[in-house]
């Protein structure tokens, strides 16, 4: 299990968006997290890339601890703990968030670099390796206003899987996709899950989810409504509220 | 004519030399200290963020003038003395690196949240991230508006006559109310033009310098 994640609750105000989520995350898995918007799905992944503090619950990244509920008090990884999960975890952001002064080959040797000081030709190798993989080679030198928004996508996967993340998260990863896309996007996906990873997908694209996943969370209002297999999810609808939000 | 241009020459470099001294140390030490400005005036820390605020409205809301003044005239009065160069840019320093605090605060605002936080879960520390990701798009978006205060501040050196230094417009004013001749003030006015012109130029190669990305 590389992710664990167990009775996390957060709230803006006094608004509560998560209510004690739990679900975990094995190596190898492509785990969908489906629902519709102001569910909650971002806020999960937000908080466990440390972007956002939850208020209560405990997060495990490969071992180590982001948060932890200590004596009904949370306590938080150490900015040395977080170093090695930052290591651990991968995220590609909806935008995708490129440096835009920053070439393709930049992007993605910046972190290796300049937060984890792994030499410049160690960092380019892998580098190259990535943007092979991802049919980029050619682009190396470009800047992000030069790609298209599919291009884009792959280089952000490529800065992300730079650090050779345990778990790799992506935020409605087909938004911004022509559909002809989307297949490949799949299929680097799944590539990604066979290279050992765990992958986290935030959607609300029930078909992407249907192609992609092995596992399928449904969120309304904070909350976990269901959560199976990807077979057993499609094959036996009976929910009303997950019947709405398919149909 | 001529000759008596080239009689003028001597004076009027002296006193461009004195300009343009001011104007590089200014600006040389003020763009730092603006970028320290706009970061206190961005600090999650009221004390700092006001004190900050306090002082950029202090300097943009009273003259440079009154400001040179104050520090080479008023402050001896308290026993705070400097000389007459060192008082002049202490003044136009702090004066100078409130506006471009302002500026280097609206570039940073401007920048996407979304760098911030790319930065973060790639796990570049805030002074990398500042350093390497923030700084550099700032500066491009700045440029315009950072060009706007050079050419204010070419200009703004001619303050300083009021503490008796010799500069470009003083040469000038001297050569025409003893020769009785509008000469050396349109060669004084003619030097700023070309300062100023010279100083666009840089400004508009750096921009294309700096239009590598969008």
């Amino acid at each position: 299990m590389v992710l664990q994640v167990d009775g996390l609750n957060k709230s803006f105000g006094d608004k509560a968006v998560l209510k004690d989520v739990s679900f975990q995350l094995n190596t190898g898995e492509i785990l969908a997290i489906i629902g519709p918007s102001g569910a909650g799905k971002t806020t999960i992944l937000r908080c466990i890339n440390g972007l956002e503090k939850s208020d209560k619950g405990t997060i495990k990244i490969d071992g180590a601890y982001l948060c932890r509920d200590h004596n009904n008090k949370i306590t938080y990884a150490t900015s040395e703990e977080m170093k090695f999960i930052r290591k651990r975890i991968g995220l590609v952001f909806q935008n995708y968030n490129l440096f835009p002064h920053m070439s393709v080959m930049e992007n993605i040797i910046e972190a290796p670099i300049n937060a984890f000081g792994i030499p410049k030709v160690e960092a380019e190798d892998k580098a190259l390796e990535l943007l092979n993989i991802m049919g980029l080679t050619d682009k190396r030198d470009s800047y992000p206003f030069e790609l298209s928004g599919g291009q884009k996508q792959r280089v952000a996967i490529a800065r992300a899987c730079a650090l050779n993340p345990k778990i790799m998260c992506l935020d409605e990863p087909t938004s911004a996709l022509d559909p002809e896309l989307r297949e490949g996007i799949a299929n680097i996906i799944e590539d990604l899950a066979k290279d050992n990873m765990g992958v986290l997908i935030i959607t609300h694209d029930m078909a992407f989810a249907e192609r992609v996943a092995h596992k399928i969370i449904f969120m309304e209002d904070g909350k976990i409504i269901k959560e199976d297999s990807k077979d057993d999810f499609f094959n036996n609808l009976k929910d009303e509220r997950i019947k709405r939000f398919i149909t | 004519m001529f000759g008596y241009i080239y009689t003028l020459l001597p004076a009027m470099i002296d006193g461009l030399i004195t300009t343009l001294k001011v104007f590089f140390i200014t600006l040389i030490l003020s763009i730092p200290l603006g970028i320290l400005v706009s970061i206190g005036r961005l600090s999650k820390i009221k004390l700092i963020s006001k004190t900050t605020e306090l002082y950029i409205w202090v300097m943009r809301g009273t003259p440079l003038m009154l400001q040179i003044v104050f520090v080479f005239f008023g402050l001896p009065i308290i026993g705070i003395t400097f000389d007459r160069f060192t008082a002049v840019l202490i003044a136009f320093i702090l004066n100078y690196a409130a506006y471009f605090g302002e500026i280097f605060r609206g570039g940073m605002e401007s920048i996407d949240k979304g760098q911030y936080e790319a930065a973060k879960v790639l796990g570049l520390t805030p002074y990398k991230t500042f350093i390497r990701i923030i700084l550099p798009q700032m500066f491009k978006m700045v440029l315009p508006s950072i060009a706007n205060e050079v050419i204010t501040l070419v200009k703004d050196t001619s303050l300083v006559y009021i503490v008796g230094i010799g500069e470009l417009l003083r040469a000038g004013k001297i050569a025409s109310n003893r020769d009785v001749s509008l000469i050396p003030l349109a060669m004084v006015g003619i030097i700023y033009l070309l300062l100023t012109a010279i100083f666009t130029g840089i400004f508009n190669k750096t921009e294309r310098r700096y239009s590598y990305y969008e």
